[in-house]
């Protein structure tokens, strides 16, 4: 993108709201900011209409603040909830139709690729968990076979969240949800485990309940998709309008998760991935010392 | 009614107004324009705009994002164009600077939206509205709402082949024919002045 795009025309800055005054002026493009700069930048993401404590807006906050690229990123998202906050967001996204998230990136990370050879572009799903191990399983596990470089993030809220509260593949054995009454009859299906098979380079998962290492998380997923093979996050996401918690209650739910369990903070790096990243990380290293 | 009867014209026509298009009004030829669905010569739909807004109670400019912002080069010197426009017939403007649906609600005193245009139409009491840089999905939606829940004026300066749903559109709209219709606007408002004056009235 033409940084040019964040220069509003001489004559009109009187006129603009605010919120893009301030994207001018301190917002993230072409800038090395990241989680733990919140606050000092204007953030992507202005307003969203998800409920109260939902941590799939926490989450996809601190996605945004991670993004290494912002004003060169293109997200692809799908039907769900977190589909109602990306047109709020101030990075260009396109919203496919509900389980085609990584065919949709796939023609366009490879459009892209054509049409700015000299161009870093990343291009990033981010669906939740119905698009991408239901009903999308089929397009997200195709775009892992044939190493298409893109990110597929799921944002794990373990149920049909905005349509009343159906059972999810991701959905843990024995939930009881409103439109699963008798309980969920089989366990969490392992798409980590599926996604390092299916030739993912890295795969982690992750809460929002650690913002920093989420934050790493997301950039070492994008990053290695740039060169070395498709990656895959999945962010524990636990809806509290569902499952009937508090909303004050999100983050300590995910601890308590984490107790018990049933869900682990995990990270799988290819040894390809891994050189690439220690390639990197050691080269920023050295420009910080 | 017949699809070549169909006038472009205030509303509210009501909630769903045909598109135009589907009424059989097409886009204007090079060298031509729309005046309330009918093709006419593009020199006499400038004089029609000038008359409209020098007559406006309250006129503004909704700049889209492609005058909005410096994103290539051009770009700031027809956003100065506009502003010369605008200064020429006493408009003010109020910025459409995406197209973000910005749920649940936009500040209708500071902006519009594409989604729900109506709502910064009705806020501020808009009796003429020109649209200038606004991306052709978006204006078609916008002109239609405006046109089904408000009567307001709608203008489209377009920089392709116009807007069949607004009032009035110029296709082809560049610096030079912005500077042509700020030309007109000015000779317009001259004579105006003059007529004022020779009548004796206003002293």
């Amino acid at each position: 993108m033409i940084k040019g795009l964040f220069r509003i025309s001489p004559g009109f800055e009187d006129v603009m709201p605010a919120e893009y005054k301030e994207l001018v002026t301190t917002g993230p493009y072409g800038r090395e900011v990241g989680v733990s700069d919140l606050g000092t930048f204007k953030e992507l993401i202005e307003e969203h209409p998800l409920c109260a404590g939902c941590a799939e807006s926490l989450a996809l906050r601190l996605i945004l603040a991670s993004l290494p690229n912002p004003e060169d990123t293109v997200i692809v998202g799908s039907t769900g909830c977190s589909s109602l906050a990306f047109s709020q967001v101030a990075v260009h996204n396109i919203h496919s139709l509900f389980g085609n998230q990584n065919a949709v990136a796939t023609g366009l990370k490879r459009a892209l690729r054509l049409r700015f050879p000299d161009k870093v572009k990343d291009v990033l799903v981010i669906a939740g968990d119905g698009a991408t191990v239901d009903i999308g399983l089929d397009m997200v596990m195709q775009s892992w076979f044939r190493r298409e470089l893109i990110t597929t993030i799921m944002l794990d809220n373990e149920v049909y969240a905005n349509t009343g509260g159906q059972e999810s593949g991701m959905s843990p054995q024995g939930a009881v949800l409103n439109m699963a009454p008798l309980g969920k009859k089989f366990p969490k299906v392992a798409l980590p485990e599926i996604a390092r098979e299916a030739g993912c380079v890295y795969v982690a998962t992750i809460s929002p309940d650690l913002p920093r290492r989420l934050g790493k998380v997301v950039r070492r997923a994008i990053l290695v998709a740039r060169e070395i093979g498709p990656s895959y996050v999945q962010i524990f996401c636990p809806c509290p309008t569902n499952f009937k918690f508090r909303s004050a209650e999100v983050l300590q739910k995910i601890r308590e998760r984490q107790k018990e369990g049933t869900f682990q903070v995990r990270e799988y790096v290819s040894p390809e991935a891994e050189a690439y990243l220690a390639g990197l990380e050691g080269a920023k290293q050295r420009e910080e010392q | 009614m017949a699809a070549s009867e169909y006038r472009v014209l205030p509303g509210p026509e009501g909630y769903l107004p045909p598109a135009a298009a589907s009424m059989g009004v097409e886009l204007p030829q090079r060298g031509e324009a729309l005046v309330e669905g009918r093709v006419v010569p593009e020199e006499e739909a400038m004089l029609r705009i000038a008359e409209r807004l020098l007559a406006a109670r309250n006129p503004v400019f909704f700049p889209g994002p492609t005058i909005l912002w410096a994103w290539k080069e051009g770009a700031a010197e027809k956003a100065r164009a506009v502003l010369g426009l605008m200064e020429a017939v006493g408009a003010r403007a109020i910025p459409m600077p995406d197209y973000r649906p910005k749920y649940p609600m936009i500040n209708p005193a500071v902006e519009i939206n594409p989604n729900h245009p109506n709502l910064t139409i009705w806020h501020n009491r808009i009796d003429v509205g020109v649209f200038v840089g606004v991306h052709c999905h978006y204006a078609n939606v916008a002109l239609k709402i405006i046109r089904g829940g408000t009567d307001c004026y709608t203008i489209a300066l377009c920089g392709e082949m116009g807007h069949e749903d607004a009032m009035i559109t110029l296709r082809d709209v560049d610096v030079a024919k912005l500077e042509r219709l700020t030309e007109v606007a000015r000779a317009l408002a001259t004579a105006r002045l003059l007529r004022v004056e020779g009548s004796g009235a206003g002293g």
